[in-house]
């Protein structure tokens, strides 16, 4: 009895709970708050994207009125723009990946019941949750959300003269980005201490599934570099309500003093995109390592170079606090000062094209089986590759010069960290959907979503960089003023008409995750024949993940087409050890 | 100050339980429990790390920082000093004290958790050797708050508010996100003291304190550091 | 389905690659003198990188199709898990890339940025304020006058918008003009400011683009070298005019030039 009771302790915090609040609402249980986060994720996803349609279609039929919204004044364009990018980065990108599959898998991934802290994971959700709301209540106050971008610079930001939206609008979003901030950095202390802690016997840093190092890593640039944005938004919520300067220098609006002076727009320049790049990282870094996951089970073969996969990923996380300053180029830093970013930023290329190589390698030869998720973690390599590309251009200060704020860079950073961090989404939804609900998802369906997806949003973004080589300014209401738009006209409705047709193709997907919930095929409880922790266990896990008993790990997790095993992949739970690896 | 580590307070706890042949689940627990909850410390008082830092960056650069004065065309700098109330020493008294009571609180708590032996066992009363350090360690924690709002007075009433120079600003900035931070700490506390009338376990209370203490710890560390740095790099 | 992505994804290859090579949207003209290595460092860039793309795309595709799984009978998938002389060459290749373009451009990032403009440059202030770029030139004394944000009045006009202080000597024969008239071949030194928010200004034939920050005023320099209109872009969002708020760089002659300016100079008196 008292041992028992002292072994259930040992293992597990908690006792199933039984009521309907504590096991959906309040849960402890990180299955249910990763499917909270991405519940939420989705709720954003197509809040953002609605935003995203009307600038589209503003942009192209700029004096169009639309049922029951109205004319789109310039200023809500931007308004449009501001939380369309706010919500995108922060309660898609930042949530789904990381809040939503890796609260979910990791812990079930190393072999643990839970992760480290239950109860701050639920926090961590609600708080973002709470986030979310007061963000979306920004659109309903007096004067509205505000106009300043994602990236929201002062003096523009910080003052509420200097444009509508600015007002209580503009101090609803920052709070709603420290709020934010705080769920983000509760959520990295859980992953960091479970991974750290919470691994069964025989799970090795180095026999973690890569999604498992994504996570970790992630998880340690967000804690690192929340802080920095939290900070950052505590100066401006200051120089908005409390008459302090730290970013307003002596400046007039429409002729009229602020009352401010002294301050530098360019510390919040330096402090957001201290926070701003390695945010872009933990935009990504799970979709790679999911891409690396996918195409290894999905070829039958193991990663390339999982060491190199691993190295490649730590260092990409810390370069990424080295390289800030490519945002900044044309801000009036010093020039030394861009040329040292401008080296770390072609540097932190190998590591990204390292990956690249090693995810063609792990294709090549393979027995490539053409599901739902691999579909998406190949149309992930080649929107990688595409965006990436991109990037050298941006990282060198004289090429910059005239691609800066314009469409070439919306396009680089929508391929390479929006639509390719999205079809990390998609392909980890596809995969793990039969052991989160014990139904398939219709393979019919998905293939539709999957074309419709990858051909409209390189339809969509790809023309951005014809427009920013031939100067089109990003963030511009209208092309009705500068002469020179006036001929990038046609490319812009290709790209409207192009968003239609791509809008439209996620409305198979979301069809497809409910219908599918109550109607897809029965799974089987490792319907993918992988390797991992994950598909060990029943479908969907009880409560403690694996039934009473923790699994003991003898291989890596990419055993596959092993010569003379006798299927062609083994278990990483599997005793007939294959290697010593 | 000899420390307690982890495995020593495990093997203690070992020795006190080996004697009746029962296999040692409890102490295996604890032993978990701390390394996660220290873990889980280190981690969060990383991310409190980085906020200072981008504080302490700000407030070298602007000290610095020069802005254009349109009457010259030219770029000056405006960085008045401020002149640092006495008061905050007897504050930085208060603080270290406390970092005393709370360390000997620590202690106490651990002891209990032993000497109590089960895991499921409910904290029977707070200070097992008659000394009441957690109580202490709260109410000096809440003087100190009290004392920096009482700085804030004082500075107020010599007409430096928080808008009106940049010094200013950095110090009502720098004071208020360690007050807040700190009094999170006595949040901790406080939980830790209703222990008992929350049905917790001495263990788990020791786990508490633990991370509690570590924490308390750091945060005199900052303070000590932002005074530094608000005295000496003016 | 192999196929179809092999198909799909080299056609989106192919069309992407088709309108980047027949510059069918591409760069203006370049007008300045820093225009040329740009361009060619550009294009440096853009050949190398474009074969890195069409090479690993091309390959995507290629793979997709020949390693699809053909049958359960077919032998089993090459078990490999890497090859680390591999990737010690990709590795040094993609360094020696991406470094060797850096550095290559770093010495035109040098000339450009690392000297301040030289002794005889022309000296034009450019302010921006929300949404109108204003140009102000020293007149025969050569140096700007003093401005006050108190005396600031927009619906004046150029001086009263940049509240020139009428009190400063220096700024009676001050020159300001809603038009940025320079003499072609010279160059010009443009300090730039902001009255309210951060702007930017932009000259996409120049190849010239520099953030106006409100509390600094950034020196940054040009050489035009094609007579012209050229328009004037705002590149930093400042509010629900940014996308109007544009102007017109105008080069001229240097006779052209200092005919106008005389002219201006002479109203002042």
């Amino acid at each position: 009895m008292a041992t028992g009771e002292f072994a259930a302790h040992a293992v597990h915090a908690h006792a199933a709970p039984t009521s309907w609040i504590r096991k959906y609402v309040f849960s402890l249980d990180h299955k249910v708050i990763g499917i909270q986060y991405f519940f939420l994720a989705l709720t954003a996803v197509f809040v953002g994207m609605f935003l995203s349609l009307l600038m589209r279609i503003h942009l192209i039929w700029p004096a169009a009125a639309l049922p029951l919204l109205g004319e789109i004044k310039p200023e809500t364009y931007l308004t449009l723009l501001t939380m369309h990018g706010t919500i995108m980065v922060f309660f898609v990108l930042t949530t789904a990946p990381q809040g939503g599959f890796g609260n979910y898998f990791l812990p079930i991934q190393i072999g643990a019941p839970d992760m480290a802290f239950p109860v701050l994971n639920m926090l961590s959700f609600w708080v973002t949750a709470l986030a979310f709301f007061v963000m979306i209540a920004a659109f309903f106050v007096v004067g509205g959300a505000p106009l300043h971008g994602w990236t929201g610079y002062p003096p523009l930001s910080a003052l509420p003269s200097a444009g509508p939206g600015e007002g209580l609008g503009a101090d609803l979003w920052v709070i709603s980005i420290a709020l934010f901030c705080l769920g983000a950095l509760m959520s990295a202390l859980n992953f960091i201490t479970t991974t750290l802690d919470m691994r069964a016997r025989g799970m090795t840093l180095m026999r973690m599934p890569l999604t498992c190092w994504a996570w970790f890593i992630t998880a340690i640039l967000g804690l690192l570099a929340f802080g920095v944005l939290l900070s950052a938004g505590i100066l401006l919520l200051l120089d908005r309500n409390a008459g302090t300067s730290f970013f307003v220098p002596l400046v007039t609006i429409n002729g009229q003093l602020t009352g401010h002076k002294g301050g530098s727009p360019l510390l919040w320049q330096h402090l957001f995109w201290f926070f701003g790049h390695p945010e872009v990282y933990i935009a990504i870094l799970p979709a790679m390592g999911l891409c690396s996951q996918l195409l290894s089970v999905f070829s039958r073969k193991p990663i390339f170079g999982y060491k190199a996969m691993v190295y490649a990923m730590l260092s990409i996380g810390f370069l990424g606090f080295m390289v800030w300053g490519h945002h900044m180029f044309m801000s009036g830093m010093s020039p030394y000062t861009a040329f040292a970013f401008s080296v770390m930023t072609m540097a932190i290329g190998v590591p990204s094209a390292i990956k690249t190589f090693n995810w063609l390698g792990t294709i090549w030869r393979g027995h490539i089986r053409f599901t739902s998720p691999m579909l998406f973690a190949l149309g992930f390599v080649s929107l990688f590759i595409s965006g990436g590309i991109s990037g050298p251009f941006l990282a060198q200060p004289v090429l910059d010069i005239p691609l800066h704020d314009t469409y070439f860079v919306v396009g680089h950073f929508h391929l390479i960290m929006g639509v390719a961090s999205i079809f990390g989404i998609f392909g980890a939804t596809y995969y793990w959907f039969p052991k989160m609900f014990g139904r398939m998802m219709s393979e019919g369906m998905a293939r539709w979503h999957f074309f419709i997806t990858l051909i409209g949003t390189y339809a969509i973004f790809m023309p951005m960089h014809y427009l920013g080589m031939a100067g089109h300014l990003r963030r511009y209401s209208q092309l009705t003023e500068l002469n020179y738009l006036h001929g990038l006209v046609p490319l812009q409705t290709f790209m409207t008409y192009a968003a239609f047709i791509t809008i439209a193709g996620q409305f198979i997907f979301l069809f497809n995750l409910f219908w599918s919930m109550k109607f897809g095929k029965k799974a089987a409880d490792n319907p993918w024949e992988a390797t991992t922790l994950e598909w060990t266990t029943a479908t969907p896990p009880p409560h403690d993940n694996f039934g009473g008993h923790i699994p003991v790990v003898y291989n890596g997790p990419y055993e596959y087409s092993v010569p003379g095993a006798p299927r062609d992949f083994v278990m990483q739970t599997d005793p007939a050890t294959v290697k010593a690896h | 100050m000899a420390s307690i580590t982890t495995t020593a307070s495990v093997e203690t706890a070992k020795a006190l339980l080996a004697g009746n042949g029962r296999p040692d689940q409890t102490a295996l627990d604890f032993a978990t429990r701390l390394r996660r909850a220290r873990l889980g410390i280190i981690v969060a008082l990383t991310a409190v790390v980085m906020i200072f830092v981008s504080y302490s960056s700000a407030y070298v650069v602007r000290q610095g920082l020069p802005t254009l004065d349109p009457r010259t065309g030219t770029l000056v700098r405006d960085w008045l000093p401020l002149q640092l109330p006495n008061f905050l020493l007897v504050n930085t008294l208060v603080l270290l004290i406390s970092t005393l009571t709370m360390e000997l609180a620590r202690r106490q708590a651990f002891r209990a958790a032993v000497a109590t032996g089960k895991e499921s066992s409910p904290a029977q009363s707070i200070d097992t050797d008659g000394m009441p350090w957690l109580a202490l360690t709260a109410i000096l924690g809440l003087s100190f708050l009290a004392g920096q709002w009482l700085v804030w007075r004082e500075l107020a009433a010599s007409g430096f508010y928080v808008s009106t120079s940049p010094s200013s600003s950095f110090f009502y900035l720098l004071t208020g996100m360690h007050g807040i931070h700190l009094f999170g700490g006595i949040i901790a506390l406080l939980a830790a003291g209703a222990a008992s009338i929350l049905r917790k376990s001495a263990a788990s209370r020791a786990v508490v304190l633990d991370a509690t203490a570590w924490y308390w710890h750091f945060m005199t560390v900052l303070w000590v550091y932002i005074l530094c740095l608000l005295e000496f790099a003016r | 389905m192999g196929l179809v992505l092999l198909v799909v994804i080299w056609l989106i290859t192919f069309i992407s690659a088709y309108f980047f090579i027949a510059k069918t949207w591409w760069l203006p003209v370049g007008a300045s003198a820093a225009a040329a290595g740009i361009d060619h460092h550009f294009a440096t860039t853009y050949v190398l990188m474009g074969i890195v793309f069409v090479a690993a795309q091309l390959s995507l595709g290629l793979f997709a199709w020949q390693y699809r799984e053909r049958s359960a009978t077919t032998p089993q998938a090459h078990y490999s898990h890497g090859n680390n002389t591999l990737e010690i060459t990709w590795t040094v290749l993609t360094l020696i890339l991406f470094v060797g373009l850096n550095f290559m451009s770093s010495s035109i990032w040098a000339s450009e940025r690392f000297r301040p403009a030289v002794s005889d440059a022309v000296q034009v202030e450019v302010t921006g304020m929300q949404f109108q770029w204003y140009f102000r030139y020293p007149g025969p004394d050569g140096k700007f006058g003093a401005t006050k944000p108190q005396l600031q009045d927009p619906s004046g006009g150029g001086e009263a918008a940049l509240g020139l202080d009428p009190a400063d000597p220096t700024s009676k024969d001050d020159v300001v003009a809603g038009t940025m008239y320079v003499p072609v071949n010279r160059e010009i030194d443009v300090i730039l400011r902001a009255e309210d928010v951060i702007h930017s200004f932009f000259v996409p034939a120049m190849r010239f683009k520099q953030d106006a920050v409100p509390g600094l005023a950034i020196h940054m320099h040009f050489t035009p070298i094609t007579t012209g209109d050229y328009e004037i872009a705002c590149s930093q969002l400042c509010g629900l005019g940014h996308y109007k708020m544009h102007g017109i760089l105008r080069v001229i002659s240097q006779e052209d030039f200092d005919k106008w300016l005389t002219a201006r100079e002479a109203e002042k008196q």
